[in-house]
């Protein structure tokens, strides 16, 4: 008997209740989802950008006399050699056949090789911007980035005994050579400085240059 | 003593807000994000310390491989600047196509419309002119790339003096942008540069990865 009344009451409370869903989903996949993305599409907007180096050329004119060129007070001037397999040499003054030809000395891209003797030579300009620079950083000074700039290359230009730099690879020198040289002006500063095309003297000299 | 009841909460929280924000800051990044163009090549640039942006807009970008082929791209990501020095898209000035009917006619090649169109939202291409024809038409990405083998740009035929030339009339305020592999022969580079330099061109932005570096005056 009492079994089916059992039965009855199942029967008669048919009606079940819906089961209560929550409407909450979880979200958690979907956030962490997003996240990612939202990190993917950041680094990729920010850094597709590329850097670059600017660099101006003297620029070439056929018509102008070997006489005319710019010419360049020989005990300011240092010219930078680089040949193949990383090699890199400097020297002092102008390589002149008729006279006694000036030495060249061994050195390296690294920051004790070339960058050492490029801060030494231009100490003076180094330390006054380095100067400012820091006086910047501190707070001391307050300037704009332009206003910074133009005194940077104020500094730059006041200095009359700072080195002029004359950078020249030879065909065996990579690409990636010259950028470095390059770059070490801009961090050591130094105010004038071009690349020009090696010359025949200048070759015969890194062949017989210390290996 | 009576036990003080914390009153018990849940531990969810609401996260609706979170994922609202979250989806307006995905569709924004989604849509301002501009993709890198297929390279045509891998490159590495060489370091330094510049953190110059380079310009986007109105450049001849001029690829060197690692084993020095030549790669030519003109206004990259579609925009550029027209005559007037005012900002606008490709799409609107057709630079890219003028500069294949300069070249066109100049190898005597006549490209389609088709043909045309599909070089003006094209990328870098590195191949002599007469096979850019069959470039253009090909769907085999696999044989595209084959095709790639670099701009000739020796005395004989200087292709490269010419996409250049024709690409500086077709837009004079076109800046130059050379981005090598920092294991490129510094002769290529070098050539490139003479190069330019005939067309007048004499102020160039070398593509560079930044690298912080520091000097420090030792006594």
């Amino acid at each position: 008997m009492a079994e089916i009344i059992q039965e009855e009451k199942q029967e008669k409370g048919g009606r079940k209740k819906p089961k209560k869903h929550s409407t909450d989903i979880d979200m958690t996949p979907m956030v962490d989802l997003m996240c990612l993305l939202i990190t993917f599409f950041m680094l990729t907007t920010a850094f597709s950008k590329p850097k670059i180096m600017e660099i101006t050329m003297p620029e070439k004119d056929q018509k102008q006399k070997p006489e005319d060129k710019t010419k360049v007070q020989a005990d300011r001037t240092y010219n930078i050699l680089m040949a193949g397999d990383d090699k890199v040499y400097y020297y002092k003054g102008l390589a002149d056949p008729k006279k006694d030809l000036p030495e060249l000395i061994k050195t390296n891209y690294g920051k004790d090789g070339i960058r050492k003797v490029l801060l030494q030579l231009n100490k003076n300009v180094f330390k006054q911007v380095e100067e400012l620079k820091t006086k910047v950083l501190k707070g001391e000074l307050v300037m704009a980035d332009s206003v910074l700039n133009r005194k940077i290359k104020e500094i730059k230009k006041s200095d009359k005994k700072a080195p002029i730099i004359l950078i020249k690879a030879d065909d065996k020198a990579k690409y990636k050579n010259i950028v470095d040289i390059i770059d070490e002006m801009a961090i050591c500063n130094i105010a004038s400085y071009a690349v020009v095309d090696i010359n025949s003297v200048e070759e015969d000299m890194l062949k017989t240059a210390p290996k | 003593m009576p036990k003080i009841k914390l009153p018990t909460k849940s531990p969810h929280i609401d996260m609706t807000p979170m994922v609202d924000l979250f989806s307006l800051l995905l569709t924004f990044f989604m849509l301002t994000a501009s993709f890198r163009p297929q390279e045509a090549a891998q490159i590495t640039t060489p370091n330094s310390i510049s953190d110059k942006s380079a310009p986007d807009k109105s450049i001849i970008t001029i690829d060197i491989t690692k084993d020095s082929k030549i790669f030519f791209d003109f206004n990259r990501n579609g925009l550029t600047f027209d005559r007037t020095g005012k900002e606008v898209a490709d799409t609107a000035t057709h630079y890219r196509k003028t500069l294949l009917e300069k070249m066109g006619e100049r190898y005597k090649i006549s490209f389609t419309e088709a043909e045309k169109k599909k070089f003006d939202n094209g990328t870098s291409f590195g191949m002599p002119v007469a096979n850019l024809k069959r470039w253009l038409d090909s769907d085999s990405p696999k044989e595209k790339e084959a095709m790639q083998i670099g701009i000739p740009n020796d005395s004989a035929d200087n292709q490269l003096a010419l996409w250049v030339r024709f690409a500086r009339l077709t837009n004079p305020n076109a800046e130059v942008i050379i981005r090598g592999d920092g294991d490129a022969d510094y002769k290529t580079v070098k050539k490139i540069i003479d190069l330019m330099q005939d067309n007048k061109v004499n102020k160039f932005n070398l593509v560079t990865n930044l690298q912080k570096q520091e000097a420090k005056l030792d006594e």
